[in-house]
């Protein structure tokens, strides 16, 4: 992954496995940390609001967030579902590996997800563009920086 | 997972948009547990009720779907009684989105039941061997292990989708091979009532996710069963346990623990009232008619100098009001459809005692408040002291 990203206009077709289906490509906002989304994002603003986690600061609106999975309360799936009616969510997700909150939380708002991906994604640096195709189980990256 | 012809039309979005999105759900979850197929279950019980717990964004996916159970479904408890909110000092405001939350599962067919043990009041929900997708962790682990049903213990929106479609994937307890006990827990005590939650506060925390396996003294009575798996599925996630003579023993090589009296006594100390006790709470899990006879029986001729809430779901409450009347003539109060942690009307007290481990593991969390633990009589008794 790391190499591609310096091949000027190589592009990356990786496969993945769908969770909540859909197609959408965004800037990749990237984190090795898990997301607890009850409590680190404001759900009516999109902005990680714990100072504690590594993306503190960012926005997630409209980006291709990239991170392990989820953890934390379940309710978390609801914070999504208010993301996405507010306009803020992100426009994909990618897991390593998701577990039922996330999961759950992107199929309730219609956001795509997947995982499956290798963990070597998350190096991917931010602002790089993704595409996630969650119907046809395949993630593109583009190539420059 | 292989999915039959009508499934699959749902999934595709044939039958309609929120059945699609159920069937996301369930498919989902499915693949992520390694789930075969989807299986018919008998009844579903839906957590996320209580608008303290899911707050604006739940009150709006819930409020937005469409479509029609299929299943009976009934629902966890509330932030408040759902007719005497005011005398619980809850405010207008919260009052308001709560009966929008209730009204909102009514307009999907779901029954507002809202009460932690559905068994007590709805036996046709559960019976042996049946499948179930119930949400409320003491009330999976009552069904698994007491019932002799089978369930996972769904999330909110897993809940509903299986009553929209009536089905939920086969994997983790829905499996006769994670259905073997994983330890066995010898209990060296010649137990009194309220020692089982303390014991399933104890074990709770030692075994985690597993499968306890319990050699008892003595058969524990329903009431004494249903405190020692809330607080295991409180201070653990324990969702199956046995406690019969002739269960199986946990495989050879398993780890063996044993609980003595010494080991209830130290949770007993640490956890004992003092002065700073300013609201008691009895019923959680929801009091029984049993439990309520023994609390109506402990504070006849007395009167309350610290506020004492009883628990219960409303079928019992209605079903025996005359005992609700002997309590509430001591000061006490009886409230419906709601419990201690769920409830903000909690967030004005400093500490809390209870004779649930459950609510010895949550209160603290949950409500940011301290807890104590005593028996239903020392409760009372607490309750009642004056000075």
């Amino acid at each position: 992954m790391r190499q591609s990203r310096h091949q000027e206009g190589l592009n990356l077709e990786i496969r993945c496995h769908r969770i909540s289906g859909g197609k959408a490509t965004g800037p990749a906002l990237v984190t090795k940390e898990p997301i607890s989304f009850l409590g680190t994002v404001d759900p009516e603003t999109g902005e990680v609001v714990d100072p504690g986690h590594q993306l503190y600061g960012s926005n997630l609106g409209g980006k291709v967030l990239i991170f392990p999975g989820g953890k934390g309360s379940t309710v978390g799936s609801y914070v999504i579902y208010q993301l996405k009616k507010r306009g803020v969510a992100p426009a994909a997700m990618i897991n390593i590996k998701s577990e039922p909150i996330v999961a759950v939380g992107a199929i309730i708002s219609g956001i795509p997800l997947v995982d499956g991906v290798a963990a070597s994604f998350l190096d991917l640096g931010d602002g790089v563009t993704v595409t996630v195709d969650a119907d046809g189980e395949m993630v593109r990256v583009e190539g420059a920086d | 997972m292989h999915l039959s012809r009508d499934e699959e039309r749902a999934y595709q979005g044939e039958e309609g948009e929120s059945l699609r999105r159920a069937m996301e759900i369930l498919v989902a979850l499915g693949d992520i547990y390694g789930a075969d197929r989807l299986i018919p279950v008998r009844s579903v019980q839906v957590a996320g009720v209580s608008f303290k717990t899911i707050g604006e964004a739940g009150l709006e996916w819930i409020s937005d779907l469409q479509g029609r159970v299929v299943v009976p479904a009934v629902l966890n408890p509330a932030g408040m009684d759902l007719t005497r909110w005011q005398k619980m000092g809850i405010d207008e405001r919260f009052a308001d989105k709560q009966i929008e939350v209730i009204e909102a599962y009514r307009r999907l067919g779901v029954s507002p039941d809202c009460t932690c043990t559905p068994y007590q009041i709805r036996p046709d929900l559960a019976r042996r061997g049946d499948h179930l997708a119930w949400s409320e962790s003491s009330a999976v682990s009552f069904a698994n292990s007491v019932i002799g049903a089978k369930t996972n213990r769904e999330g909110g929106p897993s809940a509903l989708a299986a009553a929209l479609v009536g089905k939920t994937p086969r994997y983790g307890y829905h499996l006769e091979e994670n259905r073997v006990p994983t330890i066995n827990i010898a209990v060296d005590s010649d137990l009194k009532p309220s020692d089982y939650g303390i014991l399933g506060y104890i074990v709770g925390k030692e075994v985690g996710d597993g499968v306890p396996r319990f050699i008892f003294r003595k058969r524990p009575d329903l009431d004494e069963l249903k405190a020692l798996g809330a607080a295991m599925a409180a201070s653990g996630s324990v969702a199956l346990y046995y406690f019969d003579e002739d269960a199986p023993s946990a495989p050879e090589g398993s780890e063996e623990i044993l609980v003595s009296d010494r080991d209830l006594q130290e949770v007993r100390q640490e956890s004992a009232p003092d002065d700073e006790v300013d609201v008691i709470a009895i019923g959680c899990p929801h009091s029984s008619e049993r439990e309520l006879v023994e609390v109506a029986h402990l504070l006849e001729g007395k009167k309350v100098e610290r506020e004492l809430w009883i628990c219960t779901a409303r079928a019992i409450a209605e079903r025996r009001t005359d005992l609700v009347a002997k309590i509430e003539r001591s000061g006490a109060r009886v409230f419906c459809d709601t419990c201690m942690v769920v409830s903000p009307a909690s967030d004005r007290y400093r500490k809390m005692m209870v004779n649930s481990g459950k609510a010895l593991a949550y209160v603290p969390t949950l409500c940011k408040m301290k807890a104590a633990y005593g028996s239903v009589e020392e409760c009372v008794r607490a309750a009642t002291r004056r000075g």
